[in-house]
């Protein structure tokens, strides 16, 4: 590759699919140029076309999704994230996004970058972050394999977020052998912005300069991009060089610049770097002003000499933006930079002809309609073929009848605690430093969301990840509403209201039907859940391609949710018992099923069924409900149910309080198991004082929610009716031992 | 009273001494950028926590090299209370303002959690307000916080009473299992022979709010606002 600057190929049919480019593809640009392209076009409209890129294979199901709403002052797919009105004339950029095949061969820096670029994605609104959330899956840890994917992506992720100095405040971690090989790790990040105050995404105004800012550019991640929109196969440990190496120092100060560079008025646009690098930001900065841009790729700061034009383009080296400024202004920014000891350089000019130009040498290398390039404008659309799975057949029929007669209730209940989907998760979020800033009012483990208050205001932002793959394996429709759901769920139970979503969209080769018929039916799903919510889609990332030489992983569409508290004195609820005496409630929906369970899953190794009952509309009304029962100061404590059931939040409150509880099981005629282990949705265990009782079960009363009495806050074991008497501190050491001695059952350093 | 908070390129928990101090206490605050080469009018100097030119070297090693902290140095010199927090601290030891190395945590993994403090000492400008016989609930954050001391430097420490801090149990023991990082005898904050510069792992700052699950942090400051106050 190092003499390509000297050397350029011919480009034929034949090298345009080596560059994963469709024979149609290669004619549609050379339909587009009127020509053939030249090798730096045809790297650069392969990686534009790449499905991370141009969302080729997904944007039409995407637009499906509910994508407006009265807070929504900037929408999906408009800037780098969404934007929420959160009042006080603040707002709120959040979105996520997967690093997933960076992080599958070098799970180090693939996590990392993953948190790198989405945090670039949200101050390059104008938005400084807040915080940070991971969403991450993994196969069985008793897999050395596993065990070097988890260290090392936890390290990435702990290393790159805390010296950037954003605090990781929520996440969720499953493991189940499915992801294998392809682990899952999707980042989030959440800033706030003044109105007035936001950057946009532009290149306005013919003849104003654009500048390169930050880090200088290697040829570290080249067709990075493209490498995402494959299958990971055992050839991928030589794509190892396709994955960028992160820097967060230099992220820190082009956080710091660009903010401060913001303020100066001389900015008229600006997009971060990620995907494709250079091409990727010229084109769709260009494509949405309707102008072009001329680039001089001579005056680009290189890390490496010699590198040629299609290199320059396609590097995906980290911790770059790309700034058009005012003309004539241009001193101011890169006065700033400079006092950030960061490059700041001149590289063209924006135009009036619609291309993006791109030279080296002083020759024009490539010249291409910046159009033709961006999703939106001219990049393919495909609407793939569909089938509905033959095994949702044979997983739905299973007969689960023998599973619902549990012998030793208390047994299966610690057992239960020591899945490590359930277990604490503590290993992982103490090496994330969950602090930084002084907003985290509700941190990591004992809660349902992550809670950061605004400073200045009396508000907070609750944010959650939520997906449950093995739901949406089962019935991709109803997997899709229990993820928005649940997310939903949580951020309520902190005494948020739940404003947007952003989602991140993991699934198999689009080009299988089976697939495909999955993504549509879960993205349907989601539209479902957040109409009946009215959370909004701001955007997100779609990650397909994600199967190993065994198998597909479960479908796995991650909803990271916004929820508002108004009032973080007055409303912010705990998950944790908080007081003896205190009364139990348990208000929702029936307690029916052991479908897709945990229960079904951990004990009796079954993965069968159909996805945990959900009524959307009756789940609703229970948020709703709580939220103003929250809001009028009736409850103590809220945790939702979700792995593991009624069984688990109840030793979760238990051990999160040091506190024990006193149960009698007094719902609707299910058996016991069901009670204990059903995942059916839309329920919540409360605590409420003994005063308070009353009134309490008359609201939910009054709003048609059922609401039983089970029993007391107290004492130092958990007690259920007959069955179960354990003491809180065995349940504590549990729980907490799970995942650390998985993880020093080998030698991982 | 000003206090003034320095930023080094990588600090991350400036603004947050800055809220602690300003919103907080309400003490005249400011900033002062690492190239500046004097301090100005300050009274007191916090070195905040961060990853000062993301600390690929040793934790501090390049900070210390920044021209503000010459100006630090004499500050010191003539008995202005500095107090180094975290990454503040490894600058201090860098700068050899105050004794003793920092290494990577014993587990080599960053941590971040809430631990209990016993004040060894409350001769310094940040400790003579802390309450007798009550332990402090402090957090720590860092990759590199074992603090360590040759057996003849631990001595004169302990001799000349420099342990400000150590990391112990509810019981107020100085177990191993209260040790978050494996710091030679538990220690979380030593203080030079002077007593005015003051150097801790754990981050007061992040402990002067209830609603962030502490307020012990604030005994620190209201001491130096205290200090400062009967020495102007």
């Amino acid at each position: 590759m190092s003499n390509l600057r000297y050397s350029e190929p011919e480009v034929t049919l034949e090298l345009a699919r080596e560059h994963g480019l469709t024979d149609e593809e290669f004619e549609k640009i050379c339909d587009y140029l009127g020509r053939t392209p030249t090798f730096t076009e045809l790297g650069v409209y392969s990686v534009m076309w790449s499905e991370h890129c141009s969302y080729k294979n997904s944007i039409a199901v995407l637009k499906t999704l509910p994508r407006s709403g009265q807070n929504l002052l900037v929408g999906a797919g408009e800037e780098n994230a969404g934007l929420v009105d959160i009042g006080d004339g603040l707002a709120c950029a959040f979105k996520i996004e997967s690093h997933n095949h960076p992080s599958a061969v070098e799970p180090y820096q693939g996590a990392a970058t993953g948190v790198g670029g989405i945090h670039r994605d949200i101050f390059t609104m104008g938005a400084r972050p807040i915080a940070a959330l991971n969403s991450l899956r993994f196969g069985s840890m008793s897999e050395p394999r596993v065990r070097y994917l988890l260290d090392g992506v936890v390290r990435g992720i702990a290393d790159y977020g805390n010296s950037f100095g954003v605090p990781t405040v929520a996440g969720e971690i499953y493991f189940d052998k499915s992801y294998e090989g392809n682990p899952l790790v999707n980042a989030m990040s959440v800033g706030v912005v003044k109105h007035g105050e936001t950057a946009s995404a532009i290149a306005e105004g013919v003849g104003n300069p654009v500048l390169i800012v930050g880090a200088s550019t290697g040829r570290d991640g080249i067709h990075g991009a493209t490498f995402a929109s494959e299958e990971i196969s055992e050839a991928s440990e030589a794509k190892r060089p396709s994955v960028q190496v992160g820097d967060p120092f230099t992220e820190k100060l082009l956080l710091e610049a660009s903010l401060e560079a913001l303020k100066t008025g001389a900015v008229v646009g600006i997009q971060d770097m990620g995907a494709a690098g250079i091409s990727c930001s010229s084109s769709e900065m260009s494509a949405k002003s309707e102008t072009g841009m001329r680039i001089d790729l001579d005056k680009v700061p290189l890390r490496e000499e010699d590198m040629s034009a299609y290199e320059i383009l396609l590097s995906e080296s980290q911790e770059r933006m790309l700034i058009v400024a005012e003309k004539g202004r241009e001193q101011e920014v890169m006065d700033v930079y400079a006092k950030w000891d960061l490059n700041a350089v001149v590289i063209g000019t924006v135009t009036e002809n619609g291309n993006v130009t791109y030279i080296r040498d002083g020759e024009v290398k490539a010249d291409i309609p910046a159009y033709s390039l961006v999703l939106g404008g001219g990049a393919p659309v495909y609407y793939r073929e569909t089938s509905k799975p033959e095994y949702l057949e044979k997983t739905g029929r299973t007969d689960l009848s023998e599973f619902v007669d549990v012998d030793d209730p208390e047994e299966t209940m610690l057992k239960l605690l020591g899945s490590p989907n359930i277990a604490s998760k503590r290993w992982v979020y103490e090496q994330y430093d969950h602090m930084v800033r002084t907003n985290t009012v509700m941190g990591p483990g004992p809660s349902d969301a992550g809670v950061v208050r605004v400073k200045g205001s009396k508000k907070a932002l609750a944010v959650s990840t939520d997906c449950n793959g093995r739901y949406v394996y089962l019935n991709p429709r109803k997997g899709g509403q229990i993820a928005v759901a649940e997310a939903a769920r949580n951020v309520v139970c902190s005494g948020a209201k739940p404003m947007a979503i952003t989602n991140c969209l993991n699934f198999g080769n689009p080009y299988k039907p089976e697939v495909y018929w999955t993504f549509t039916e879960a993205v349907g799903g989601m539209g479902d859940a957040c109409r009946i919510f009215d959370t909004p889609v701001t955007g997100g990332n779609v990650s397909f391609y994600n199967e190993n030489p065994n198998a597909a992983i479960f479908p796995t569409p991650v909803i990271g949710m916004l929820g508002l508290i108004e009032d973080v004195e007055k409303d912010l609820t705990p998950s944790a018992f908080q007081s003896e005496g205190d009364h139990i409630l348990y208000i929702g929906a029936p307690r029916s099923g052991i479908d897709g369970s945990e229960f079904l899953s951990f004990i009796h190794n079954v993965t069968a069924g159909d996805a945990p009952d959900l009524d959307l509309e009756f789940e609703s009304a229970l948020q709703k409900s709580l939220l103003s029962a929250i809001q009028k100061g009736m409850i103590v404590s809220a945790h939702d149910l979700s792995d593991g059931g009624l069984a688990v939040a109840l030793m979760e409150k238990a051990i999160f309080s040091g506190m024990g509880a006193e149960i009698q099981l007094n719902l609707p005629g299910q058996s016991t198991t069901e009670m204990l282990f059903s995942e059916a949705q839309s329920g919540v265990l409360i605590t409420v004082s003994p005063s308070e009782r009353q009134a309490v079960e008359e609201h939910f009363r009054s709003n048609d929610i059922p609401a039983y009495h089970l029993g007391t806050v107290g004492g130092n074991e958990l007690k259920l009716e007959d069955f179960a008497r354990i003491p809180v501190s065995k349940l504590a050491s549990i729980y907490e031992e799970v995942v650390p001695s998985a993880i020093s059952a080998a030698n991982v350093v | 009273m000003k206090f003034g908070v320095l930023v080094f390129p990588g600090s991350n928990c400036d603004h947050d001494a800055y809220h602690a101090l300003k919103h907080i206490h309400g003490t005249e605050t400011r900033f002062i950028w690492h190239k500046e080469s004097s301090l100005g009018d300050v009274d007191a100097v916090i070195v905040p926590g961060g990853f000062s030119y993301g600390d690929y070297l040793r934790s501090g090693a390049i900070a210390r090299f920044s021209p503000v902290m010459n100006a630090v140095a004499d500050f010191a010199a003539k008995g202005g209370p500095v107090l180094g927090i975290c990454n503040g601290f490894q600058i201090l030891l860098e700068a050899r303002l105050l004794p003793g190395t920092m290494m990577a945590n014993e587990h080599l993994r960053f941590t971040c959690k809430q631990v209990l403090l016993k004040t060894e000492s409350h001769q310094t400008p940040f400790t003579s307000k802390v309450p007798e016989n009550t332990l402090l609930e402090i957090p720590v954050a860092h990759g590199e916080g074992n603090y360590y001391a040759e057996k003849e430097l631990l001595k004169e420490l302990e001799d000349q009473d420099q342990i400000i801090f150590r990391y112990v149990n509810a019981q107020g023991d100085t177990v191993p299992e209260a040790n978050p990082n494996g710091s030679v005898s538990n220690i979380a904050g030593i203080c030079n022979k002077a007593r005015n510069v003051v150097g801790m792992m754990p981050h007061p700052e992040r402990a002067v709010e209830k609603s962030l699950g502490s307020e012990d942090g604030r005994y620190l400051f209201e001491s130096v606002i205290n200090h400062i106050t009967y020495s102007l």
